[in-house]
């Protein structure tokens, strides 16, 4: 059991956001009288916040190094308008204006990882300025109108659905069988975990509670993909969400950049008298927000099938309340791509469920405001006990 | 007994794992000058904060009479309000106010409530600056003032609370001699108007100067308490009741096995960061041999911390210039990166500020210098790094359940093995240790000492920089003395004294 309660206090922050993210789902679809599970809604879900959970990884990165970036809204926009003006001016294949849009917006964070890192300018004032910039200067290019529509395919990559490999129409097998696969591959990364962590002599779950574990994340990956097989199957747009949490997650657990990273929101004095290269590793968390932010206005825009100059407005405050909702820290140092994720999907889910549920976009406001405030309030209190 | 200003009976404090003060007694005449002297960690500051109310009445046991009346003070204010005042080691005054507005920051004069008279602040706060003799006008702001005037300040402002009782924490610590001197004659010009001081200091011929009493205490218990004139107390005295009979067992006894020269800096000069015609270090030379523990000695202020980080991978200063060789070739540490792998380490003074990541745990502080060896193409691998994490908990005997512990909830002395365990486990030939027993207490201390000592036996560069002579002296096979920046002094364990230290400490240029 001492093992259990270990992992239940050592994750209780991660642990009490998906019970909350579980009780608003839960919530809503009482309310909603189960329409927030529909196949169709669960799909929508996905894409009306892939953009915003985009940001929100690379925005957690962000307020890990201590800094905050108020930019990226903004710079999706001006992203968004650029690819606009690649692909439907000047017909530019699809592929290489993506490709230059990412490289736009890493130029972007370059130039604000610039001021932040090496002339030492607080972020919060370099990306004020990037916002009030880059909101200019996409008004700018867009000439104050709309560019639409744009090619096909491009539209694709936020609507678009992985297709089916019988394509009999009435489920989708392709994601049924994705949900398999996980799954199996999650159970043997488990045993491999466990394998290790034995060999290392390190305390392990009880079987029981091990294997109670895994039927767990099993039946969840498999119900969440029947889900989405009801409708149209595995939307693109959430294949890459998928590779950008894996990844990021990876990165920031797992290697010495990730590290680097957490060492410096955690105390750069000591971080940089370790011999941390501080000052780089700012600079290209802002290089990756930059380029994150230009993704999300490229789904955002891919979405709407049109470049507009208010695009993108608010995203940045959004993206920022995802982070803290769950669980990153204002000081740095502190903070999950999983937790980003999660509160990310909790504001969404809120979104989705008070407009199904017909409250007001003003009452929505209000009580988003009240969630953040609460989640970030009750994270103290709980470090107050335990300190 | 009314001319007692101040008692102090049977004051126990504890805080969790540590009995900092036990069964303490302090009583101070009226209209005396009253030293307390011992050694950091003694409990002298804590016994400070008792009095003032920054632990408040019932964090404590014993009591506090003050004038004859038991005091049970909840906070600074209440025993301001009696005028108790103490002026801590670091100052607190806000730079870019003015002296008048510092003067009279939370006792501010007001016309109406809520509004501040400006007339009666600057006529007052002109006032108090004649009485402690600062010729500054009251409009000036603080960050253009130099610690000793910023000093003159502080008790300026003690002034204005109506003090009674006014308690210096080693006042003259960051003064030059001049500076001191003026302190030392206004704290007796006070006390020819009545008012009596508690003060604090390690500088032995400053208390023999202006100290009527001299209450010592060591390990948080009460040694002894002399009248200077009636006990005819000298400096040898005083540091017998400071250190007790036990001095030779304070340092772990080690036999040292000297080899060839490892580490040698030469023509090291440095200009201070901000302030670019400053020359903070002044053209030093200094060689480490192989298992040989070389002390650095010198006031605060004397370039000893700066001299260390611009070695290590130019942490600190600029236009710095000089060569470094290591194993008697020239080495380039540009970055501390560079530093690290020519294996040199630098264990700093304030490991809450640049030790530690407090919101982090054991392993990974001790992983974070070189996570290099634990990882694979940049791939850590956290069981490997646990592994570590529990050898080093076992061999430095971290006191803590799990090398998952915060840093943050850890005792001092803990936490310094913490940070030498980063250092050691990045492998370095030399290492730099900087104040390495800093607020940590005497149990605590021989097991840093005794780390110190097994590391030099492995034949590696040990440096030592400390405040504390007697913990030059007893560790160190050589010692080089600062002052101003440059190296005044070298001298061998046999010849070294704390008064040829001294000596050297305070020679100054010209």
């Amino acid at each position: 059991m001492g093992a259990i309660k270990n992992l239940f206090k050592n994750n209780i922050r991660q642990y009490s956001m998906i019970v909350a993210l579980i009780v608003i789902t839960l919530l809503f679809q009482l309310l909603s009288d189960g329409i927030l599970l529909k196949p169709l809604n669960v799909t929508n879900l996905i894409q009306q916040n892939s953009y915003i959970l985009v940001l929100a990884i690379g925005m957690v990165l962000v307020i890990i190094t201590g800094h905050i970036d108020l930019s990226v809204g903004s710079v999706a926009a001006f992203v968004g308008a650029i690819s606009a003006i690649m692909m439907v001016d000047h017909h530019m294949p699809f592929w290489a204006a993506l490709i230059l849009s990412l490289l736009i917006g890493a130029a972007v964070g370059a130039w604000q990882g610039f001021w932040i890192a090496y002339v030492r300018i607080p972020a919060f004032i370099v990306t004020l300025a990037g916002m009030l910039l880059f909101r200019g200067l996409t008004m700018v290019v867009l000439n104050g109108q709309s560019i639409a529509p744009f090619p096909k395919l491009f539209q694709k990559m936020s609507s678009g659905f992985l297709p089916d490999i019988d394509g009999n129409g009435s489920i989708h097998t392709l994601t049924l069988i994705i949900g398999v696969v996980l799954s199996l591959l999650t159970v043997v990364q488990e045993f491999r975990n466990r394998r290790t962590q034995r060999k290392y002599e390190f305390d392990v779950l009880p079987m029981p509670w091990f294997i109670a574990k895994l039927v767990a994340i099993v039946a969840v990956i498999n119900v969440f993909t029947y889900v989405l097989a009801e409708y149209k199957g595995i939307p693109f747009i959430l294949i890459i969400l998928f590779v950008l949490v894996v990844a990021y997650s990876f990165v920031m657990k797992k290697t010495v950049m990730g590290r680097h990273t957490y060492a410096i929101g955690g105390n750069e004095k000591a971080a940089k008298l370790s011999g941390i290269k501080t000052k780089r590793v700012t600079f290209w968390v802002f290089v990756n927000m930059g380029a994150l932010a230009a993704l999300s206005g490229l789904i955002y825009a891919a979405r709407l099938n049109a470049a507009t100059p208010k695009a993108g407005t608010n995203f940045e405050l959004d993206a920022i309340a995802a982070c803290f909702i769950g669980g990153a820290s204002a000081s740095g140092g502190i903070g999950t791509v999983m937790g980003a994720i999660i509160g990310g999907l909790v504001m969404g889910v809120m979104n989705n469920g008070m407009s199904l549920i017909g409250l007001g976009i003003d009452w929505q406001q209000g009580i988003k405001g009240l969630v953040l405030l609460l989640a970030v309030g009750f994270d103290i209190y709980n470090k107050n006990k335990t300190a | 007994m009314t001319d007692y200003i101040l008692e102090m009976r049977g004051i126990t404090k504890t805080f969790p794992g540590v009995k900092a003060l036990e069964n303490v007694n302090l009583k101070v005449k009226e209209g005396e000058v009253h030293a307390l002297c011992g050694e950091n960690g003694a409990g002298k500051s804590t016994l400070m904060k008792v009095l003032s109310g920054v632990y408040p009445y019932g964090s404590y046991e014993g009591d506090i009479l003050f004038k004859g009346q038991v005091c049970q003070f909840k906070d600074i204010k209440s025993s301001e309000a009696l005028g108790i005042v103490i002026i801590h080691q670091e100052l607190a005054l806000i730079p870019y106010l003015s002296i008048a507005e510092n003067i009279f920051l939370g006792n501010e004069q007001q016309s109406a409530k809520g509004v501040v008279d400006w007339n009666e602040t600057n006529v007052k706060a002109k006032e108090m600056l004649a009485k402690v003799g600062l010729q500054e006008s009251p409009a000036t702001l603080i960050h253009n003032l130099g610690v000793g005037k910023q000093q003159l300040v502080e008790i300026a402002k003690a002034l204005s609370k109506r003090v009674k009782l006014l308690i210096l924490d080693e006042p003259t610590a960051a003064l030059n001699e001049e500076d001191s001197e003026n302190l030392l004659n206004l704290i007796l010009t006070f006390k020819r108007q009545g008012i009596a001081s508690i003060i604090i200091s390690h500088k032995l011929n400053e208390i023999a100067k202006v100290a009527d009493s001299i209450t010592i205490l060591r390990d948080g218990k009460t040694i002894e308490t002399l009248d200077m004139k009636a006990d005819e107390v000298t400096e040898d005295r005083i540091i017998k009741g400071m250190v007790g009979r036990d001095l030779t067992h304070r340092y772990p006894e080690r036999v040292p096995k000297i080899g060839e020269t490892i580490f040698e800096v030469r023509n090291w000069n440095v200009y201070h960061p901000q302030h670019l015609e400053r020359k903070v270090i002044d053209n030093v030379h200094l060689h480490i041999r192989k298992g040989e523990i070389v002390g650095i000695a010198g006031l605060m202020g004397s370039g000893r911390t700066e001299l260390a980080m611009s070695i290590f991978g130019r942490s600190y200063g600029r236009n710095i210039s000089g060569q470094i060789f290591k194993d008697g070739k020239e080495v380039q540490l540009r970055t501390i990166s560079q530093a690290i792998d020519n294996g040199i380490a630098y264990v700093t003074e304030d490991r809450k500020n640049y030790g530690l990541i407090l919101i982090d745990d054991i392993k990974r502080n001790i992983s974070m210098a070189s996570l290099g060896k634990i990882s694979r193409r940049s791939v850590v691998n956290e069981n490997e790094e646990i592994v570590v994490a529990e050898s080093f908990r076992k061999k430095m005997n971290i006191k803590t359940p799990s090398v998952r512990q915060l840093t943050g909830n850890l005792s001092g002395g803990n936490q310094q093995k913490v940070v030498l365990s980063k250092w050691i486990f990045s492998g370095p030939d030399v290492l730099i240790l900087d104040e390495p027993t800093r607020g940590i207490d005497v149990g605590a201390k021989y097991e840093i000492y005794t780390i110190i000592n097994q590391l030099a036996a492995e034949g590696k560069g040990i440096l030592i920089i400390s405040s504390e002579l007697p913990e030059i002296l007893g560790m160190s096979d050589r010692i080089y003395i600062m002052s101003e920046g440059r190296i005044t002094g070298e001298v061998n364990r046999e010849e070294a004294s704390q008064e040829t230290l001294m000596k050297y400490m305070t020679k100054s240029r010209g």
